[in-house]
Formats: structure tokens, C-alpha cells, sequence
């Protein structure tokens, strides 16, 4: 594999996917030192939201330490070189929380949906477009689907004015073919100005060797967290593949030591519990099911006595999708009363 | 028996068709027009069916009205055209019964508000919110009835096939209409709507989560009953709706899980969502007729 040279856009994550684990419980102080630790290693983008996207404030997802609207206008403040990105998942977030966004100062929109269901996005897509924003389809779940039916949900996004369309392992289940495959039949089809991402989860370490097969197909962008601070057992390690980009040749514009001092002086101390290759993250990737799952089982094994893999594998077994958080409990009501 | 009340139909996809079906059972309703604006399966299917179809939207029914009147018009467009059709409709003196999200007429849950609806008067046009609305705020107002709840919520989970391109092109009209419904309606100070589309095969049946947030401690018998009877309520239009499990309660927070599965007129059994707007549109103008006969 030959980088050298390529130009990588690193998109920082852990103040978004990274509420997942804290259950939303970053406070506005810990957010902007952490984006200012990020900014200063010359991290591009950083994304910041609540884990279930602009609006996400819920009894379902949970509530967050402050207001979407309070940690963007800080963060923004922050900042001096690196762009803020927000995350919008249709039928969660309106273009009402998009507008607020904007007017937040944000630089780029992720538009999500799962990745049969791009036709939800298109006003949304079109709204951020319209408003002159980094417009991004973000197609959760991508392993749920073969390369060519990604394709067309692809092109529905990039119809409807999204300028980047990522392949979303949500469930951190890709093996590098598979990403070789998706990314490459999307660099192939897409218009050559489109860009293209990846986002990972390491729920088999898969985290980095993924992204760089991403690379190698074509990927501009690659989503990874600083100490790999996200759902599951986290998104791809940022450091480390800044680290190895590095390595490679490729031109990320990333400072590693200071991301490296990012990474273990201001997000390691926030963490609840260290993220790590759990057995219940193990099962995510293993059996497919969506990341920010892995607390709520947790939480209904502790409730009702089910160990929270099995939990896991069983919302995997149903073919669930992001955001149906609220079938665990029922999942584990049922499974207990079979224990009897 | 008194005389059935006549009803024209705008729209003759799926919607229209189940509808359709559904009035051939009703003891008070008798569907006599179908109307659409080209001809189609569902305009044959209704000639089939004996009725008057137009092929010239509304204004197909409007020229032909003296000859053949309607007590009630259910309007099953989009929001786009709903407000044309309800203004030609409603100066011939037929109620518009809206499964649009346009919600120009009051919104209208048939177990939790229609008899308030017309207490206060006769209605020219009412509203049935979403179908996520439908299948969650007879729940809400189930707990509200017993106790204030500072906060509703509900997530409403459908088969993608169910879920038509009029919905996914404003994905948050549904969001906004059934939040702001769940505080009118369904008695809560606020309301919050999330809608989860699941591709799976064989399609799931829509399932619907309702969490409340009480003000005070949650009066667990009081509110299991206020449950139970309501969804009572709901299954004399809507067989297959039915609880999960008893509501948790855990702390302040109520939460109730219910499924829909609708009938299979016409419409698939796991598309509830769409059965129970249907079923919750003919109920309407069934419980308008008996209210008329009285």
C-alpha cells in the first residue's frame, strides 16, 4: 500500500460519538478543552454533538449535561483552526436544530440515516447545502448491505447536494474487503469532486487497518476518536492512525505528539471507565449491531438479570437499526421472564 | 337502521383503497365516491366496487355532488393539495376528514378527544395527526388523565416498506406534528416525537414506545387501569393493537410499549401504521354519524 503523499482529512470524534459512553454527561468545560487540546494538535474537524445527533435530548437516549446550542457556541469560540462539525439523524433532529447549527457557527452538517433510508435526508441535504455548509450523507449501519444497493443510496445523497458521503460502520463488523469493496465501487461511481469517508468502530480492532484500506480505495476522510473515546469499544484510535498515516507518508497536518497529549492529558481523565475491547463490544462487531447499544444492555442486565451480550446478540439476531434503543429493555423483559 | 351517511374518498393508493375495504364493513358509513386524477388500479378497483370515481381530482366530485351528495370527504392526498380540496369540499357542506398532515381542522384521536371535538361544535375539517400520533396519544392521555406529566415522548419503529415517499420528503412534519399533537392532545406539557425506519425482512410490525414523565410519584394502579381501558378503546377500531408488556414504571418515568398490526384490507398486516390512520379516520365519521342520528 503506497500513501505516500495522499491527503487525509482526520475527523475527530470523541465529542460526539464519544457521549455515547459518557452518556451524554461531557460537560461544557470538559468539551472545550478537550476541542482546544484537538485544535492546538491541529486535529481539522471536530465533531460535537449530542451521541444521537442535534436533538437527540431524550428519555430514549438520554439527556445531555447542557443544550446542543450551549456546547456548539463554546466549542465554536474555542477553536481557532479547526472546523465544527454536527451530526443530524432525520427523524431524530429537524432542519430547525440544522438552522440553530449553522447559526452556531458550525462548518459541516453530517446528514445520517440508515443506509437503506437515504430518501429521508434530502431536506436536510438540501437545507445545509442551500446554506453554504460542508454537506455530508453519512450511511449508517453500511454493512447491513452489499456495495451496490450503498451505491444507490449514495448517489440519492450526493442528487440531493451532499459534497462528502461516508460508509458507516456503525457496528464495527467490516473486515478490510468489505471496505475495500464498499469504498471502491463509490470512488468509482460518484462524481470525481465528491469526497468520500469512513467511520469505524473497533469492536474487532479493525479501527485503523479499515480506515487504511479506505485510504487505499479512495477515502478523503477517516473519523477516528482521540483515546479512541466512542461508542462500543470506541471509534478508530486518532492518534494512532494519525500516527501511522504519518508513518506512511501521508499528509494528515496533525501534530502526534500533541495529539498524543490530547488523547491521555484531557480525554483519557473524563472517561467513565477505560473503552475497551469488551465481550460485549466483542459481540457488536462479531454479530453486527449498532454500537451505542452496548451501555443500555448494560443497564437492562443490571435491571433484570440478562447478561448483556446475549441482550446484544439478540437485537443483532432481529436485524435492528441505530436508534431503537428502546427495544432493549423489552428484549431483556422478555428474555427474563423466559429464564422464569 | 337508520340510513348509512355517505363519504367520498380523495386518493385512490393504498390509503384509499384500505379505506375503502373498510367502509364495506362499517354499519354506518357507505363509501359512494372514489376520486383521483387519472385513472388507475384503485379507481378500477372502486368502479368494481359499485362506486362514482373521478378522474378529475376534486373538482370531478364538486360537479357531480347534487347528483350524488356526501355527508363526509376523506382526503387521502398530501398536505400539498389538502387545502384546495378542503375548501371545495367544506363550502358544499361535507366534513373533511384530513389523513394529511396538513392539519388545517383541529387534531382528532378518536378515543381521547372526539367527543370534546364536538361538544364545542361541528367541526368542518379535523386533522388525524400522524400515524405515530394515532398509535401513541390515546397512551399518553391514558397517563395524563390520571396524573400531570411534565414531558411525553414516544418512538415510533416502522417497516420501511410501510412508510410512503409523502413522509420520507418531509420527514419532519411527522416529527413536529405528532410532538406538538402529544402536549394538545395528549395532555402532556411537552411533547417529543422520534421516528426509526427498519428495513428488515419479513417487515417488522410497527411498534411504538411511549415514555412519560410524571410530576409526581407515578400512581402505579391508577395508571395500569387508565391503560387497560384505554386500550380497550383503541382495539374496537383497531384489533391488533395491543400492549407489550405491563408499563415499567422507574422513578418518575412511565413507560408503555405497544404494537400495531393492522387488519390486511388492503394494506400489508405489519403496516399498522397506515391500518390505524385508516381505522382512526372511519371511526371519526362513524362516531360523527351516530352523534347526528341521536
Amino acid at each position: 500500500m503506497d500513501l505516500t503523499g495522499r491527503k487525509v482529512t482526520l475527523h475527530d470524534m470523541c465529542l460526539r460519538d464519544g457521549m455515547h459512553p459518557k452518556q451524554h454527561q461531557i460537560t461544557v468545560e470538559e468539551m472545550v478543552d478537550i476541542a482546544g487540546a484537538l485544535d492546538d494538535a491541529g486535529v481539522p474537524l471536530i465533531e460535537v454533538t449530542h451521541g444521537d445527533g442535534l436533538g437527540g435530548a431524550s428519555v430514549n437516549y438520554g439527556f445531555p449535561a447542557a443544550s446542543d446550542e450551549t456546547y456548539l457556541r463554546a466549542v465554536v469560540e474555542r477553536v481557532s483552526q479547526a472546523g465544527i462539525s454536527a451530526l443530524l439523524l432525520p427523524g431524530i433532529g429537524t432542519v430547525d436544530h440544522l438552522r440553530m447549527a449553522a447559526d452556531c457557527g458550525v462548518k459541516t452538517i453530517r446528514v445520517a440515516t440508515h443506509c437503506t433510508e437515504a430518501n429521508v435526508s434530502r431536506q436536510h441535504i438540501n437545507l445545509s447545502r442551500d446554506l453554504g455548509l460542508d454537506t455530508v450523507g453519512f450511511l449508517m449501519m453500511a454493512h447491513m448491505i452489499s456495495p451496490e444497493e450503498l451505491l444507490e443510496q449514495a448517489l440519492l445523497m450526493e442528487s440531493y447536494g451532499a459534497n462528502c458521503i461516508y460508509c458507516t460502520d456503525s457496528a464495527g463488523y467490516m473486515l478490510p474487503q468489505d471496505v475495500t469493496d464498499r469504498i471502491t465501487l463509490l470512488r468509482k461511481s460518484l462524481k470525481p469532486q465528491t469526497e468520500i469517508g469512513f467511520h469505524g468502530h473497533h469492536n474487532l480492532a479493525m479501527g485503523v487497518a479499515n480506515s487504511l484500506a479506505a485510504i487505499d480505495a479512495g477515502a478523503d476522510r477517516i473519523d477516528g476518536s482521540a483515546a479512541g473515546l466512542g461508542a462500543g469499544a470506541g471509534n478508530t484510535p486518532l492518534e494512532a492512525m494519525a500516527a501511522v498515516l504519518e508513518r506512511m507518508g501521508a499528509d494528515t497536518g496533525i501534530d502526534i505528539f500533541k495529539l498524543a497529549d490530547a488523547a491521555e492529558d484531557h480525554v483519557l481523565p473524563i472517561m467513565d471507565e477505560p473503552v475497551r475491547l469488551s465481550r460485549d463490544a466483542l459481540v457488536l462487531g462479531y454479530a453486527g449491531a449498532y454500537s451505542s447499544f452496548l451501555l443500555f444492555a448494560k443497564r437492562a442486565q443490571a435491571k433484570y438479570g440478562v447478561p448483556s451480550h446475549e441482550i446484544l446478540l439478540e437485537m443483532a439476531r432481529r436485524r435492528t437499526v441505530g436508534g431503537q434503543e428502546d427495544l432493549i429493555e423489552e428484549i431483556a423483559i422478555e428474555m427474563a421472564a423466559k429464564r422464569g | 337502521m337508520t340510513r348509512k351517511a355517505k363519504a367520498a374518498i380523495i386518493g385512490p393508493g393504498n390509503i384509499g383503497t384500505d379505506l375503502l375495504m373498510k367502509c364495506q364493513r362499517s354499519e354506518f358509513i357507505e363509501a359512494t365516491w372514489m376520486v383521483g386524477i387519472e385513472e388507475s388500479a384503485g379507481i378500477k378497483r372502486a368502479r368494481e366496487f359499485g362506486l362514482r370515481t373521478s378522474t378529475e381530482g376534486v373538482d370531478g366530485l364538486v360537479a357531480g355532488f347534487d347528483e350524488s351528495p356526501v355527508d363526509f370527504v376523506f382526503d387521502a392526498t398530501s398536505a400539498y393539495v389538502h387545502a384546495e380540496n378542503s375548501r371545495k369540499v367544506t363550502a358544499l357542506g361535507a366534513t373533511m376528514i384530513d389523513l394529511t398532515p396538513a392539519a388545517i381542522g383541529p387534531f382528532c384521536i378518536p378515543p381521547v378527544n372526539l367527543d370534546t371535538l364536538l361538544d364545542t361544535g361541528p367541526a368542518q375539517n379535523v386533522n388525524m395527526v400522524t400515524c405515530g400520533g394515532q398509535a401513541t396519544i390515546p397512551m399518553v392521555y391514558a397517563v395524563s388523565r390520571v396524573q400531570a406529566v411534565k414531558y411525553a415522548e414516544i418512538v415510533a419503529t416502522v417497516a420501511s416498506k410501510s412508510v410512503g415517499m409523502g413522509t420520507r420528503d418531509n420527514i419532519d412534519e411527522f416529527t413536529r406534528t405528532t410532538s406538538s399533537a402529544i402536549a394538545k392532545v395528549g395532555g402532556a406539557d411537552e411533547g417529543k416525537a422520534i421516528i426509526i425506519i427498519n428495513p428488515a425482512e419479513p417487515p417488522l410490525v410497527m411498534r411504538d414506545t411511549i415514555h412519560c414523565l410524571t410530576s409526581d410519584e407515578p400512581n402505579e394502579a391508577d395508571i395500569r387501569s387508565s391503560i387497560d381501558s384505554m386500550v380497550a378503546e383503541v382495539q374496537r377500531y383497531v384489533p391488533g393493537y395491543k400492549l407489550n408488556n405491563a408499563p415499567i414504571i422507574d422513578g418518575n418515568r412511565v413507560t408503555i410499549s405497544v404494537e400495531v398490526e393492522g387488519l390486511g384490507d388492503f394494506l400489508p398486516k405489519y403496516a399498522g401504521n397506515l391500518d390505524i390512520m385508516t381505522a382512526a379516520g372511519l371511526r371519526t365519521a362513524e362516531m360523527i354519524t351516530q352523534r347526528r342520528q341521536v
